[in-house]
């Protein structure tokens, strides 16, 4: 019997709640809703006890916008939700997205529309993280599959929101949420942090929304001697609102394109076996495991299957599915809404490619036999 | 060939199952040094209600956490076993209350019939017990995990001040499943 | 005092209206922050949408402005997370009390230290002068052209109701009030709430000629309609009716948000 003091059994929720910790978050604002409470539970206990602080808000409004506050202010800040709160929560969502702050948006997915099945799985938010706020915008959205991710991710995600001022949703779903399981915590020193880039010139010399090289302005927090402007209103360099055309479309540009140069740090995917594959199967979130066992069944089969599982779903991996649709001519996408994900991936796969979809919307898990058979009924 | 355990506890809601399932997959996951998974059926209703929660247990990796194919189906109500029988497998291993279930599917199980509430209540003065009277039988009939792992995870995982209890409710079941096992060995 | 010191005025001149008071509640916030000897850097101004939302703009803090209704709920975040900054938050009365009026009754009840200055002039002037959850009953705005079907809130008996520790009304006429009741809100510990009545002589006064048409004509119509706490008390109903009640609403010790949370870590830490 060994019992690996660093090994921990726990539920999905709860890892995100302490991988939050870990990542150094010392603000969340949250309002229940189900199936995420549990996180807000955890750090009603947790974040006092670090010195940070947990409000429970009015509504799923004022929460987001008391994380942007927070961030503002300079503490790294999350909430978490799920489908319903979460089209609450755009329009603050979009004002951070155009302030350019760093915070994390938890979005443990239920089935939807509406009030929907609360309390069973869903992947179906996966277009309304992606566009769910008005006008163009970039966002970084990232799916973990595991108990173990749900911790690890949400460090990512802190460091993502951080090192490209940008708000990042942890798009998990009920099934990984309410999964107990075993998790390995790392030690703190094996932990890498990232904190948002300050100024490194005089404040009358600062200017917030400046073109830089690596499209990400350093960020100044308020109290700290940097005196400055943030609005929701497009904005100039200086960060005060702007009606000027040529203005206009350049600070956007730069909003809209500012993580073209890091993609390869922001994309993350785990691939099995693409090398020289028959078939390629597609998935993320809770699916994907059943996609990853229906790969090993085929290929006991004699199907030469290969797997890509998108750990980053937002940026879209478009090079990646461009490179590996041209290996295969059939691509299986199984996924807990109606083909959102398989929709994406049409857009850019050569016409003779065939994508099969295996869709669940009723709550159930999709089994790994099922994707299997939807290769066989195919054939 | 790795092997893959698939155990469900099913009820009603406020039965303690959540805990249980728990209670085995800390003593699999983290003490006898297997993989596990917990998960449960999640409905609206903490108190009352069907109620279910299921364990995979496996010395490989367990990619898919729900249960398919159940080796071990606990039943404490009626309608957890008329709704939940049909998962088992063949040669499976179907629990149940001998009180709170009295019509047993006749399929190709093998059903234990045992007094588990009537001993929690009688015997350990205590309703709420039953769910680890009912853990005890299952590790006595499964050898699933270990037993000093189990004692382990039950002290860990119930609430404190009730582990002296509950680790009796663990005996109590494992009593009566040695009890079933010595009458039907053979 | 050098009001100078305290404005960004690269960003002159402002948006307001001819005649609009605005300008005179920025001045009083201003002679607040002077008379306090707070230091710019540690103020954060927040406001929402509409044209007091454009207060932020013009002065040389740390200046935030949100999104519609949602200031309180921004700058509940920065006071928690820099517990020592000062927050000022403008509002008008659509943007504290209709979009942003849950924000408001909690922010209330949470006594949590941001004060609030809400610039109610009856009216969305932002949008083009339709009606407000200050709207008296009868008014006109463009979406009443017949006369408001609708009852207007008392934005400060609404405060108090909700639990804010200091709360007063008063005018743009009255400025020599307004000075001492922002810095008693400034002062206070806890949610403190001051309602100014100013004056919309673009949207509202165009509309209700019979309370003023221009902003002078308007000033003049808050000075000779408006009455004490103290003297309405003396009068009935009917009396009070059309009446602006000024005066300090409320101003009570009760614990803060942020007294009750230093008791929350002090016991995760035990």
């Amino acid at each position: 019997m060994s019992n690996n003091s660093t090994a921990k059994l726990m539920q999905g929720n709860v890892a995100i709640a302490h991988g939050a910790i870990a990542a150094g978050c010392r603000f969340f604002a949250g309002y229940p809703i189900t199936p995420s409470s549990e996180i807000a539970e955890v750090l009603s206990k947790e974040l006092p006890a670090v010195d940070g602080t947990f409000i429970q808000m009015e509504d799923e409004i004022a929460s987001i916008g008391a994380v942007v506050g927070a961030s503002i202010a300079g503490a790294k800040s999350m909430t978490a939700t799920s489908g319903p709160g979460f089209s609450l929560k755009q329009e603050n969502l979009g004002m951070a997205v155009m302030a350019e702050v760093p915070l994390v948006v938890v979005d443990v997915q239920r089935g939807g529309p509406s009030t929907g099945l609360p309390t069973k799985g869903s992947q179906g938010d996966v277009m309304q993280a992606r566009w769910g706020t008005h006008g163009d915008h970039p966002i970084i959205a990232i799916a973990p599959s595991s108990v173990e991710e749900c911790y690890d991710m949400t460090i990512r995600a802190f460091n993502l929101a951080e090192q490209y001022r940008t708000p990042v949703i942890i798009l998990t779903d009920e099934i990984i949420a309410h999964l107990t399981e075993k998790i390995e915590i790392k030690p703190a020193s094996k932990i890498e942090l990232y904190n948002r880039g300050k100024p490194n010139v005089a404040p009358e010399k600062y200017l917030p929304y400046k073109l830089t090289e690596s499209g990400i302005p350093p960020m100044a927090n308020f109290g700290e001697g940097y005196r400055y402007h943030i609005t929701g209103l497009v904005h100039d360099e200086t960060g005060f609102p702007t009606n000027d055309e040529k203005e206009a479309h350049r600070q956007l540009m730069r909003l809209n394109t500012k993580f073209d140069q890091h993609m390869d740090s922001i994309l993350d995917y785990e691939e099995i076996n693409t090398k020289n594959m028959d078939l390629l199967l597609v998935s993320y979130g809770a699916p994907a495991r059943s996609a990853k066992r229906a790969m090993k069944i085929m290929q006991k089969q004699g199907v030469n299957a290969g797997y890509l599982r998108l750990k980053t779903i937002w940026p879209f991996a478009t090079d990646k599915i461009k490179k590996l649709s041209r290996k295969v001519d059939t691509i299986i996408v199984p996924e807990m809404n109606l083909g959102q994900i398989a929709g994406e991936i049409e857009r850019y796969i050569p016409d003779n490619t065939e994508i099969i979809r295996v869709n669940h919307v009723n709550g159930e898990a999709i089994k790994p036999q099922e994707i299997v058979n939807a290769m066989i009924k195919k054939d | 060939m790795s092997f893959r355990q698939e155990i469900r506890l099913s009820g009603s809601g406020g039965q303690g199952l959540i805990l249980v399932g728990k209670v085995l997959a800390e003593a699999a996951a983290i003490y006898d040094g297997l993989n596990a998974t917990q998960s449960q059926s999640y409905g609206p209703e903490a108190r009352g209600g069907a109620s279910r929660s299921e364990v995979i247990i496996s010395d490989g990796d367990i990619e898919y956490p729900k249960a398919e194919n159940l080796d071990i189906l606990l039943a404490l109500t009626q309608e957890a076993c008329n709704k939940y029988h049909k998962d088992l497998k063949a040669g499976g291993i179907l629990i149940v209350d001998e009180k709170m279930v009295k019509t047993i599917p006749d399929k190709d199980y093998k059903v234990v019939q045992l007094p588990i509430i009537k001993s929690a209540t009688e015997r350990l003065g205590k309703f709420i017990v039953a769910n680890i009277v009912s853990l005890g039988i299952i590790v006595k009939i499964s050898e699933v995990v270990s037993e000093e792992s189990i004692r382990h995870a039950i002290k860990a995982r119930v609430p404190k001040g009730t582990e002296e209890l509950n680790l009796k409710a663990f005996d109590e079941g494992m009593a009566l499943a040695e009890e079933w096992l010595n009458a039907h060995s053979g | 005092m050098d009001y100078l010191q305290y404005l960004r005025k690269d960003k002159m001149p402002h948006i307001w209206c001819d005649g609009c008071g605005n300008g005179i509640i920025l001045k009083a916030i201003i002679r607040a922050v002077d008379k306090l000897g707070w230091k710019k850097d540690d103020i954060a101004l927040v406001s929402g949408i509409g044209c007091s939302g454009r207060t932020p703009g013009y002065v040389d803090f740390n200046t935030l402005h949100t999104t519609h209704g949602r200031a309180l709920s921004f700058s509940t975040g920065i006071k928690l997370a820099k517990p020592n900054m000062h927050l000022i938050v403008v509002s008008g009365d659509g943007d504290a009390t209709a979009i942003g009026g849950n924000h408001f009754i909690h922010a209330a009840r949470r006594n949590i230290d941001l004060n609030l200055i809400v610039f109610n002039n009856y009216i969305y002037g932002m949008t083009g002068g339709q009606a407000s959850p200050t709207t008296p009953t009868g008014k006109f705005a463009s979406t009443t052209p017949y006369g408001n079907p609708d009852s207007p809130f008392h934005i400060s008996e609404l405060a108090k109701a909700a639990g804010a520790s200091y709360v007063a009304r008063t005018t743009t006429y009255h400025t020599a009030k307004m000075d001492r009741y922002m810095q008693q809100a400034f002062q206070n510990k806890g949610f403190s709430v001051v309602e100014i009545l100013t004056m919309c002589p673009t949207s509202y006064g165009r509309a209700n000629k019979e309370t003023g048409e221009t902003g002078v004509e308007m000033l003049s119509f808050q000075k000779e309609n408006s009455i004490s706490l103290e003297k309405a008390k003396e009068m009935d109903e009917e009396e009070i009716k059309g009446k602006f009640v000024t005066g300090v609403y409320i101003d009570r010790d009760k614990p803060s948000y942020l007294e009750n949370y230093q008791e929350i870590k002090d016991k995760a830490n035990n």
